[in-house]
């Protein structure tokens, strides 16, 4: 039964289109995704679903409820992009204040300590590094308890390692329960998190699948690079197949393909006894299915 | 919650030294310097008898008011709209409209603060009356708050970020406090300037506070020019506030 239910979303700015026609719906527990370009009309959806804006056609439902229900705020928790807390306060005066809004909020200790911020509970705001700023917005977003958290790039402006500590955090958070919309730009972090993906492009859902069904239906194609131990002749590649061409660079042959190409080609070899050196396998990721779905570099 | 935002709020202003010494010792050594200066403690004919330390009592919670709520509030809220907190707050149970109630909540207990240090320093240092007609002290104290407190909320609506917050109010701060005396005490003024002070917030509120330090009821131009700031800023802030 799904949570979230978006019908033919529509929100303009004046002259503007943010978003022209975006439906989707989010199932209780899964980690949804909404991937798209800058611009695309991302940010804009997740506000209306949470509430902040008023669509100007279409249907949201959450939890069986319109979005702008106050009685939501306490299911919904809602961590926004560039949404900063005063300089001067501390971790756990900001984790304090925002569970004194909830009518049973999480024990933000435990918070801190799951979330790496125990050590620097009396550190200010201004003083905390931009990863763990990052994680404390996290934890108001789950500090009441919600059934549904709601995170806008998440791991924007984090350093590498920081980033991969906040991915292993959202995978704990979901495994607790909760059903989790993840806004971003970031390919790798749509693919690592994310069961099921929206793609937005320009105010609409240009494709909708998990990350592996958006890879196969863009693409489909493989590429295997080998050095062969022996002469091997081209046209015993052919045959197969699943094979579609074979160029050669020098001592390195390159074979594209579909299918169970590695199969078919280590196949070959084995039959005429000659090793595969140095094999490659290019498989086109989620970066370049994004980058045909839209076009462009997101 | 709103307890908490309120502590929050105050905790919040007493790390901002600059602006916690303005508006909580400030008044108080206002007036501990001016009455430092022997002839200020002696009676003046210009103003009815009274010494010029006297006056300036009065004056200094005018100043308090002044400060709390032309720079200190309209910097803090539009430094929350600016910095998304007002947003974040909408998307939990707490209303945004809390914190504003909390930041007033927070200027005024403060001001209640440091009125009262600056009236107990006058009067236990230099023999300053204690306020002649009490309730009215209060009405005249609390409809200047609401007054001022409606300019500067309005400030914070109109103000696009904390900085612009911060100068537009510091800009009405000074011809303001010039109305409320802060340099020549109303009662000396020129007869035309006191007449336009008295339809300028803090010129209406300080006459009021004179009026009821020295026994009187408020004159009720100032009670309704006060009351008259209020409703209008007032209502021009609530229908003008973005939230972010």
């Amino acid at each position: 039964m799904p949570v979230i239910e978006v019908q033919n979303l529509r929100k303009r700015y004046g002259d503007t289109v943010a978003v022209r026609d975006v439906s989707f719906t989010v199932e209780r527990g899964e980690i949804f995704g909404i991937l798209g370009p800058n611009g695309a009309g991302k940010t804009t959806a997740v506000e209306c679903v949470a509430g902040l804006r008023v669509p100007d056609g279409g249907t949201i439902d959450v939890l069986g409820r319109e979005p702008r229900d106050r009685s939501l705020r306490r299911a919904v928790g809602v961590q926004l992009q560039e949404s900063q807390l005063p300089d001067k306060m501390t971790v756990q005066e900001a984790l304090q204040l925002y569970a004194s809004f909830y009518p049973d909020p999480a024990d933000w200790r435990a918070l801190a300590r799951e979330l790496g911020l125990a050590d620097q509970l009396r550190t200010r705001y201004a003083k905390l590094s931009g990863g763990r700023k990052q994680r404390l917005s996290i934890a108001l977003a789950l500090i009441g308890n919600p059934e549904i958290a709601v995170l806008d790039e998440l791991t924007t402006g984090l350093d590498p390692q920081a980033r991969r500590d906040t991915w292993d955090l959202i995978e704990s958070v979901r495994r607790s329960g909760v059903t989790i919309v993840l806004v971003t730009h970031f390919m790798e972090e749509a693919e690592r998190l994310c069961d099921r993906l929206a793609v937005i492009d320009h105010g609409e859902v240009v494709a909708l699948d998990t990350p592996a069904g958006l890879v196969d239906a863009v693409s489909a194609e493989q590429r295997i690079w080998f050095r062969p131990s022996a002469p091997l002749d081209d046209a015993l590649l052919l045959a197969a197949p699943e094979v579609a061409t074979v160029v050669r660079h020098g001592q390195q042959v390159e074979v594209t393909g579909t299918g169970n190409l590695l199969h078919a080609v280590t196949s070959v070899l084995a039959t005429h006894r000659i090793i595969a050196n140095d094999l490659r396998i290019e498989q086109p990721g989620l970066d370049e299915a994004f980058v045909r779905l839209v076009g462009k570099d997101g | 919650m709103f307890t908490r935002l309120t502590i929050s709020e105050l905790k919040l202003l007493a790390r901002e030294p600059v602006a916690a010494f303005f508006s909580l010792l400030f008044p108080t050594v206002l007036v501990v310097i001016l009455g430092s200066i022997p002839a200020f403690r002696e009676p003046s004919p210009d103003l009815g008898g009274l010494r010029v330390v006297d006056v300036y009592v009065g004056i200094a919670v005018a100043l308090t008011l002044a400060m709390l709520g032309l720079q200190v509030t309209p910097l803090a809220l539009a430094t929350y709209r600016e910095r998304g907190i007002l947003r974040r707050l909408a998307t939990t149970p707490a209303r945004p409209e809390l914190l504003l109630a909390a930041q007033l909540a927070a200027a005024l207990a403060t001001a209640i603060l440091s009125s009262a240090l600056a009236i107990a320093v006058g009067r236990l240092a230099f023999d300053v009356p204690l306020a002649g007609n009490l309730v009215g002290f209060v009405l005249a104290f609390v409809l200047t708050a609401l007054g001022i407190f409606a300019i500067g909320l309005f400030v914070a609506a109109v103000a696009p970020s904390g900085k612009a917050g911060n100068s537009i109010g510091t800009l009405l701060f000074f011809p303001l406090m010039f109305f409320a005396g802060l340099w020549t005490p109303r009662e000396v003024m020129p007869s035309v300037l006191q007449k336009i002070g008295d339809f300028t917030p803090l010129g209406a509120g300080e006459r009021a506070l004179h009026e009821t330090m020295t026994g009187h009821w408020p004159a009720l131009v100032s009670v309704t020019v006060l009351v008259g700031y209020l409703a209008v800023f007032g209502f021009a802030a609530a229908r003008l506030f973005r939230w972010s």
